[in-house]
């Protein structure tokens, strides 16, 4: 397994793409930006179907792109999954996860059994026979991610994967390229636009704007604290880690935060996810519906947009989980609340806004 | 398939009355000139007159040399288009309209030209000529070569949309598969641009069979050797009209037997 090292300049007439990025072995690297930022052409260079103008892209200790150096495509061992499956649509499912290793000379036997194994792997061994035309987008792309690791890259690049699913097969999706992609330590780049995917199956986050990085870290950092204004605008949730538990989450002190978590085992490691517009602020403790009541002490107010976001740090002798939970709340409310920083304040949160996810 | 679905309830948009008047004079135009062939046709000579020995000899000759020439389109006409689709070099726009010269060029002039070039005193035939013995003019080889240069640019043109259509994209995901270019060609690209092929290649087979300028201006009109159906039904026009009509008639049928085979996605390919 090897680890991915990029630095690399791309000048198109528009912006200038101008980034660092690099991924340990086995590591998960996502890439979050808006529209335009240069995620595609990042891709594309280190897929080895673009060539930068100026830059170095070291896969393990091989330099596939650099002074003079430009590894095709078919000889970098990068594999790609993209929003489109683009299964071949002339070939089965089998044959189009056998493709990448007869392609390197594998025998037949031997590619199609690795290539039912993957589609094993992947829950759809009963479409081996299938064309794609006779799949769900939600299989193809399982097919096509089958596909991407039938040969065995070094380095995983995945191009918005969930983006083209709808929403019943994303969710199945997700959970599966956590399987096998970050629990199999596979090295990967995943770009995306959701928060959700970095959180469930990314170790490092990166956030690319205007053609350069603008934050980089652990993701469940970067996204709960973001420090880029497009960062908070699509991430700034609200986490809370833990374990799985049949009602939600436990918190390392004990505490249940009440949330939805389908299909988790008691006790994997786990991250509650709300948004801090879901999160209602009370001077007093609150009787009602809620399920989840903490107390906190207000430790910031910060202009976000039309709202206000209060940031919140733990009380003593409350939890200290709480530290850094953000709420928005209308400048009026503020106002009503009295909120000034080092007041004690109630937050609640209905447990139906409360995802568990697998993380970690 | 998609054929196989029902349009009863669909009720779309309507077309302009006007439209029927000139596609009905357009359809009659096409179809009424067979019907008068047929009617014309002396339907009780017609076994004697199509099994006479002439007659048998020009269709064994058009249907070998169309199937040979066909043959040619597709292996030379095939990596032609895939360069013209795909190549990354200056001046291919002009290379272009080159290939699709014999399309407009009036067949005799190209015949012609055939015969410039490759004739006995022509620009290669001369060294053709002295340096093997080999004389091309007036053979089956001067037929197949006229019929294939009238053919090719049907086969690229046909070949070459659908490369257009089916884009590089699937090759990019080979390459990233690992797939070397040529296994990418022949795994991916070709099998996704089959129906294109197929229809280029029925389209320069049925101009192949019809060619007639080119091949009497560069091949002649010699029983048995270059004298194909179309050359035999102007030769018999002269002097036995039933037989020129039969012949017609049998040209009729071969067309219409290549349209079936070649049916849906050949003829029909452009949807």
């Amino acid at each position: 397994m090897s680890g991915l090292a990029a630095r690399i300049v791309v000048r198109r007439p528009s912006f200038t793409l101008e980034v660092d990025v690099a991924a340990q072995p086995g590591e998960v690297l996502a890439v979050l930006g808006p529209n335009g930022a240069g995620k595609s052409t990042l891709l594309g260079v280190l897929a080895g179907l673009l060539r930068p103008d100026d830059g170095t892209v070291r896969l393990g200790d091989r330099i596939v792109t650099g002074d003079g150096v430009h590894v095709p495509p078919h000889r970098r061992g990068v594999g790609l999954l993209a929003q489109q499956a683009m299964l071949f649509p002339h070939l089965t499912a089998l044959a189009n996860v056998a493709f990448g290793p007869r392609a390197q000379g594998v025998a037949r036997q031997e590619a199609e059994e690795r290539a039912r194994e993957l589609l094993a792997a992947v829950d759809v061994a009963e479409l081996a026979d299938r064309r794609p035309a006779q799949m769900s987008g939600g299989q193809q792309q399982r097919v096509a991610l089958a596909r991407a690791l039938a040969p065995g890259p070094e380095l995983l690049l995945l191009d918005e994967p969930l983006a083209a699913l709808d929403v019943d097969s994303a969710p199945a999706m997700r959970s599966l390229l956590r399987r096998v992609v970050k629990d199999r330590k596979q090295t990967a780049v995943l770009v995306t636009h959701s928060a959700l995917d970095a959180l469930v199956l990314a170790d490092r986050v990166v956030v690319l704007t205007g053609g350069s990085v603008v934050e980089s870290g652990p993701a469940r950092e970067v996204l709960a604290r973001p420090r880029s204004p497009f960062t908070a605008r699509i991430a700034g949730l609200d986490l809370v880690p833990g374990e799985a538990c049949a009602d939600g989450l436990r918190t390392a002190d004990g505490l249940v935060v009440a949330g939805l978590s389908a299909g988790l085992r008691d006790g994997e490691s786990a991250v509650a996810v709300f948004p801090p517009s879901a999160v209602a602020v009370y001077n007093s403790r609150p009787e009602g519906s809620p399920r989840n009541v903490v107390p906190v002490r207000l430790a910031a107010i910060e202009p976000h947009g039309d709202v206000v976001r209060l940031r919140a740090a733990a009380v003593a002798g409350g939890p200290a989980w709480v530290d850094g939970l953000a709420a928005d709340v209308t400048p009026a409310a503020v106002a009503d609340l009295g909120a000034e920083p080092g007041v004690e304040l109630w937050f609640a949160v209905k447990a139906t806004e409360v995802q568990v996810h697998a993380a970690g | 398939m998609t054929r196989s679905r029902s349009h009863t309830h669909e009720t779309g948009v309507a077309l302009p009355a006007l439209l029927w008047v000139p596609a009905g004079f357009a359809f009659a135009l096409i179809a009424l000139p067979v019907v008068g062939l047929a009617v014309r046709a002396d339907w009780l000579r017609l076994p004697e007159l199509l099994l006479s020995t002439s007659a048998l000899d020009a269709l064994r000759l058009s249907l070998e040399t169309a199937a040979i020439s066909t043959t040619l389109c597709i292996l030379l006409g095939g990596p032609l288009a895939t360069v013209l689709a795909r190549g990354r070099l200056g001046g291919l726009r002009l290379l272009r309209s080159v290939v699709l010269l014999p399309l407009v060029l009036p067949p005799v002039v190209g015949g012609l030209a055939l015969l410039f070039l490759l004739g006995r005193t022509g620009l290669l035939g001369r060294g053709i000529d002295v340096w093997f013995g080999v004389t091309i003019p007036f053979t089956t080889a001067a037929v197949v070569l006229a019929q294939t240069f009238v053919a090719l640019p049907f086969l690229v043109v046909s070949m070459e949309g659908a490369l257009r259509t089916a884009g590089q994209r699937y090759e990019a995901v080979a390459a990233t598969l690992g797939a070397s270019p040529s296994y990418a060609f022949r795994r991916v690209t070709v099998p996704l641009v089959l129906p294109g092929l197929a229809s280029g290649a029925v389209l320069a087979f049925a101009r192949c069979l019809g060619e007639f300028g080119a091949t009497i201006a560069f091949a002649g009109s010699l029983q048995g050797t270059t004298r194909t159906l179309p050359l035999l039904v102007y030769l018999e026009r002269e002097s036995d009209v039933d037989a020129a009509v039969a012949l017609s008639l049998l040209l009729v049928v071969v067309a219409v037997v290549v349209i079936a085979v070649a049916r849906p996605r050949g003829v029909e390919g452009l949807r």
